[in-house]
């Protein structure tokens, strides 16, 4: 395409734009980072300047991790998001294989069962959910944390992946079914090493919601010992409302892990999304 | 259901083999989702026809929506939540959803610098938490820290500065900004992906035709990803009818001031959960569930079978 037609005031006022919505889109971030790093009266008094070695204060993060307990609420997030991915790329990749390699009486039935709860949200169910986790003794466990996160994630995953298995080629896989490899051998041989760029996509979308959710560890989980990051800032920041050291170190402490991730898998999740991968 | 699927598979055609591999693979994700999702959900929505009667649980048809609909304990709250709700929604359409077009259509311009970095950055308030959306926020407009004031004062706008969270009137629409703040990044990326997906050939034919700018984008671009608009609202109105973190780490569970931010999922919560002296209610909270689950079927079966239907789907 000829680029010629933008000429450069148009191509500056599009840069302003971006620019500007991208300030308002990092500048809270900004703010809270900044200022977690100052003592309290520079918080009030010249909030948006940057910490000076006179003002730097650490005392934020010192209330943080004497007080909280977050390196405990950083374990239970870490296992119920790392065990909930495992099993939602394990079984859904199954599924979805089933679905896309065999033809079988209800494939397209069972597939739209699957699908269903891609639009209806798992949240209706709780009322009982919480009484099935009572009955089975699964309340203030990460078990029935990542057993919730998992049935939430699937139907997605089962959708995407199905998408891509179809484009693995049939060749390859009779090639396999004729040198008398076994379908299961075919699928966690030849199928899954292809489709892995789909399942990194998968993954990072399956991450999000869980590693942020509150609603499940609310009612599911609330005890101190299966408290998650977020539940554990939600209640930890609300005990230190005044202590805006304390609050303003959590939300950084909070924050850093998903930076972190976000930075790492970007390319993944826009590539993920670009792809068409959610439709 | 499910059963009748696996008898299905293991009985198969009557000259092949059981293909017992089938089941094997579907099973896992099948029992999984059906156990913790879909049983679940059937039985929230059949708890809402059954209440306590003298002490025991009976089957009372539709007399918990009556009473959720009409009994002037719980219809005040009940449409209260419903037209915030809808009000929330609203916003989000009129200015999240623009917004987005507006900033994936700028991104979309070929050879645009930086591309890659203002799309990073303006999708990473999608992936914060609420707990730290909401605080930030908090603090951000609190009158205690000052920092609104100080940047409305920048642009002599000072006098304009409310506790808006503070206030019944204001408090709606702030929630809202804070949530299309948080979530503008996926309208973004959703119609961005679209409008890569044009073809060259279409707009370079529109060019030799003196169809170029604003004119292109309106009468080119927008039809062509039409389509992904229709996504970006259902997803939308899915979202929205079934929220409920943002509003309570901003607001609390009872959605002040003076329930002026109450949305049908805290209105759930505390019915459901009970809170400070309201006793949780199972009954009643599984009818507002099933209340929920209606309107977002209602929404999403709108769009598959009419909106979605009559949109022209274009192939290149």
């Amino acid at each position: 395409m000829s680029k010629a037609r933008f000429s450069p005031t148009r191509s500056a006022f599009v840069h302003l734009a971006l620019i500007a919505y991208t300030l308002v889109a990092l500048f809270p971030v900004f703010l809270t980072i900044v200022n977690s790093f100052k003592n309290r009266n520079a918080i009030f008094r010249e909030p948006m300047s940057l910490p000076t070695p006179s003002n730097f204060s650490l005392i934020g993060y010192e209330t943080v991790l004497s007080q909280g307990n977050f390196l405990g609420y950083f374990q239970n997030s870490f296992i119920v998001t790392v065990a909930s991915i495992a099993l939602v790329l394990l079984f859904g990749a199954m599924a979805a294989f089933a679905l896309s390699e065999y033809r079988f009486r209800g494939n397209t039935l069972m597939g739209l069962y699957l699908a269903l709860g891609i639009m209806i949200p798992i949240r209706l169910g709780t009322v009982a959910i919480l009484q099935g986790m009572v009955a089975s003794g699964l309340v203030n466990t990460l078990t029935g944390l990542i057993l919730v996160y998992t049935a939430q994630g699937l139907p997605l995953a089962v959708f995407i992946l199905s998408e891509f298995m179809r484009t693995v080629s049939d060749d390859l896989k009779n090639a396999g079914r004729i040198d008398g490899l076994s379908e299961y051998a075919i699928f966690f041989r030849l199928v899954l090493p292809l489709v892995r760029p789909a399942m990194a996509t998968v993954a990072v979308f399956t991450m999000i919601p869980i590693w942020n959710d509150l609603w499940f560890p609310l009612i599911l989980a609330p005890g101190e010992s299966t408290k998650t990051v977020t539940l554990g800032a939600q209640m930890f920041i609300g005990q230190f409302v005044i202590n805006w050291n304390a609050v303003l170190s959590a939300l950084s402490l909070a924050i850093l892990p998903v930076l972190v991730l976000y930075v790492i898998f970007s390319r993944q999740l826009i590539r993920g999304i670009t792809s068409g991968a959610v439709k | 259901m499910t059963d009748a699927e696996m008898t299905e598979i293991e009985t198969g055609p009557a000259k092949r083999p059981v293909r017992w591999h089938i089941a094997v693979f579907l099973a896992p994700a099948v029992v999984v989702y059906t156990a913790i999702m879909i049983l679940p959900l059937i039985e929230t929505l059949r708890l809402s026809f059954f209440n306590l009667v003298e002490g025991q649980v009976r089957f009372v048809g539709l007399a918990n929506f009556k009473v959720l609909f009409g009994d002037p304990r719980w219809a005040a709250e009940f449409w209260n939540a419903l037209k915030n709700n809808i009000i929330f929604f609203v916003i989000h359409m009129l200015v999240q959803n623009p917004i987005g077009i507006a900033l994936a259509a700028m991104l979309s311009v070929p050879n645009l610098r930086f591309a890659a970095f203002y799309r990073s950055a303006i999708f990473v308030p999608t992936l914060l938490s609420f707990v730290i959306v909401g605080f930030i926020w908090k603090l951000i407009l609190s009158p205690i820290w000052g920092i609104t004031p100080w940047m409305l004062d920048l642009v002599g706008l000072k006098w304009a500065f409310a506790p808006w969270l503070g206030k019944p009137n204001t408090a709606l629409i702030a929630v809202s900004l804070i949530s299309v703040w948080q979530y503008v990044g996926i309208p973004m990326m959703l119609i961005y992906a679209a409008l890569l997906n044009i073809p060259d050939e279409v707009l370079e034919a529109a060019e030799c035709d003196g169809i170029t700018g604003w004119s292109q984008f309106w009468k080119i671009k927008l039809p062509l990803i039409l389509p992904a608009i229709g996504i970006i609202s259902i997803l939308t109105f899915v979202g929205n009818f079934n929220a409920f973190d943002l509003i309570y780490t901003v607001q609390g569970a009872l959605a002040g001031p003076d329930k002026s931010t109450d949305i049908l999922g805290t209105l759930l919560y505390r019915t459901f959960f009970g809170f400070q002296l309201q006793l949780g209610d199972r009954s009643m909270g599984a009818t507002i569930a099933t209340v929920m689950f209606l309107i977002i079927l209602a929404g999403v079966s709108l769009y598959l079978f009419v909106i979605q239907r009559r949109m022209r789907r274009y192939q290149f």
